[in-house]
């Protein structure tokens, strides 16, 4: 046993990819196992890895942990990118809870037809620009730090972040009219781990394909 | 200002259930304002106290929070209901999101088309009964304790319950291949504050009736937003 966290999912996004964000933004090393085969799946099934029969899976601390948002909850805690008390925290939740919904809309699109995906495409933007920019652009521009919460880098940031960027994938103007946002785009992206994470070659995953959407249905035998 | 906290929602389970479910337990006295048309909701949403445009909204410690886990996590914090420390509120977490995955396939079948009920529910019965109960049955099964997680009541042991209600709504044998689960909702049950709020007339909320369900699809506008 290595000691560093490991992380079983496919090799693609998905609810895994805001787990290698924020391990990656603390500065945390990680290995991946990656499921190719149903086989694979069947196995880590039979062999009671699996809580709740699904992944994302994280070993970490001697724990075999399920489900995104636990995981979630456990690194921003363990690596104090959770804020400094209770209504720090109860922020930074709802704002990554707004993200979450957000980026929610964006992982379903590789699973849509070609004529749900267009539309969900509208809907991204639409709800990016209407409902949760706005959001984010106010409360940085209220408060003029450079962070979202407690005037301290946390999971808030990165999830934001990492929110711009897969929506940016999908409209590349879509900040134009958040200048905030650009200027946090901007600073966060420049942290040494997140620069670092945003470099070719890290552990980050592509925009999803077609091999990547028939794995995960071979694997999970999920046809939807 | 009251100082208790005050939920705005419908008046119906929906979302905003395992909010009430939490604060009940925890013995906590709130009040509730509600949505009776889109009207109301789109009042609110003008007023501002809608940081994402939806409810749940609670306003508690001069907060008005939204996202209904952000609020579950506030409350199970500030009420001690979350755990001892990191370890333990990652079992929690892992518990409670599952129960959320099955509360939500519940929570929309009502809204399932006639020609699509059967399966569905057929499906809820199965997941329940694979998939999630058997991981708490073996929970309290390996450790003998009364509490799902540290030898202590919390979020874990309120989500569960209010789970396997719903479930039982469902199919009310549904426990029958689960003999300490069977056990742990009479524990629970008997817990005061949640005895209490089982009772008739506390704020706990009935299943939907589906003569409500185009009320309920049009003040959220389903399908459209």
């Amino acid at each position: 046993m290595t000691g560093i966290p490991k992380l079983c999912y496919f090799n693609g996004r998905g609810k895994m990819e805001s787990i290698r964000w924020l391990l990656a933004a603390a500065g945390v090393e990680f290995q991946e196992e990656f499921l190719e085969t149903r086989e694979q799946f069947e196995k880590l099934l039979q062999d009671g890895a699996l809580l709740f029969q699904q992944v994302p899976l994280v070993e970490i601390d001697g724990m075999k942990m399920v489900q995104t948002r636990a995981i979630l909850s456990y690194l921003a805690a363990k690596y104090n990118l959770y804020g400094k008390d209770l209504k720090e925290r109860a922020l930074i939740d709802m704002y990554v809870e707004g993200t979450t919904d957000l980026m929610g809309l964006i992982l379903m699109c590789p699973f849509l037809s070609s004529e749900e995906k267009e539309k969900q495409h509208t809907v991204i933007i639409q709800k990016a620009t209407n409902r949760y920019f706005p959001v984010y652009e106010k409360v940085l521009k209220d408060h003029r730090q450079n962070f979202l919460v407690g005037n301290q880098f946390s999971w808030a940031d990165v999830h934001l972040l990492e929110a711009i960027l897969m929506v940016e994938e999908k409209n590349s103007s879509v900040l134009s009219e958040f200048p905030q946002l650009q200027a946090f785009k901007a600073r966060i992206s420049n942290i040494p781990t997140i620069k670092k994470f945003l470099e070719p070659g890290s552990q980050r995953k592509p925009v999803p394909d077609d091999k990547y959407v028939e794995t995960v249905r071979r694997v999970l035998q999920m046809y939807f | 200002m009251s100082g208790k906290p005050k939920l705005y929602y419908f008046d119906g389970r929906g979302r905003m259930e395992t909010i009430r479910w939490l604060l009940a337990a925890a013995g906590v006295e709130f009040e509730e304002q509600f949505c009776e048309t889109r009207e109301d909701l789109l009042k609110l949403r003008q007023d501002g106290h809608l940081l994402f445009q939806q409810v749940p909204m609670v306003e508690i410690d001069g907060m008005k929070m939204v996202q209904t886990r952000a609020i579950l996590n506030y409350i199970a914090g500030k009420y001690n209901l979350y755990g001892k420390n990191l370890k333990e509120r990652a079992l929690i977490d892992m518990y409670v999101e599952a129960t959320s995955d099955l509360n939500e396939i519940i929570m929309h079948h009502p809204l399932q088309p006639p020609e699509n009920k059967a399966k569905h529910l057929a499906s809820i019965i199965e997941k329940a009964t694979m998939r999630y109960f058997p991981v708490y049955e073996k929970a309290l099964k390996d450790h003998g304790q009364d509490f799902l997680v540290g030898n202590q009541f919390s979020r874990a042991d309120v989500q569960l319950l209010e789970t396997i209600l719903m479930a039982e709504e469902c199919k009310p044998d549904i426990l029958s291949k689960f003999p300490v689960l069977q056990v742990f909702k009479a524990r629970i049950s008997n817990i005061p504050t949640i005895k209490k709020f089982l009772q008739p007339g506390s704020q706990r909320k009935s299943p939907l009736d589906a003569a409500l369900i185009p009320k309920v699809i049009s003040i959220f506008n389903i399908g459209n937003e």
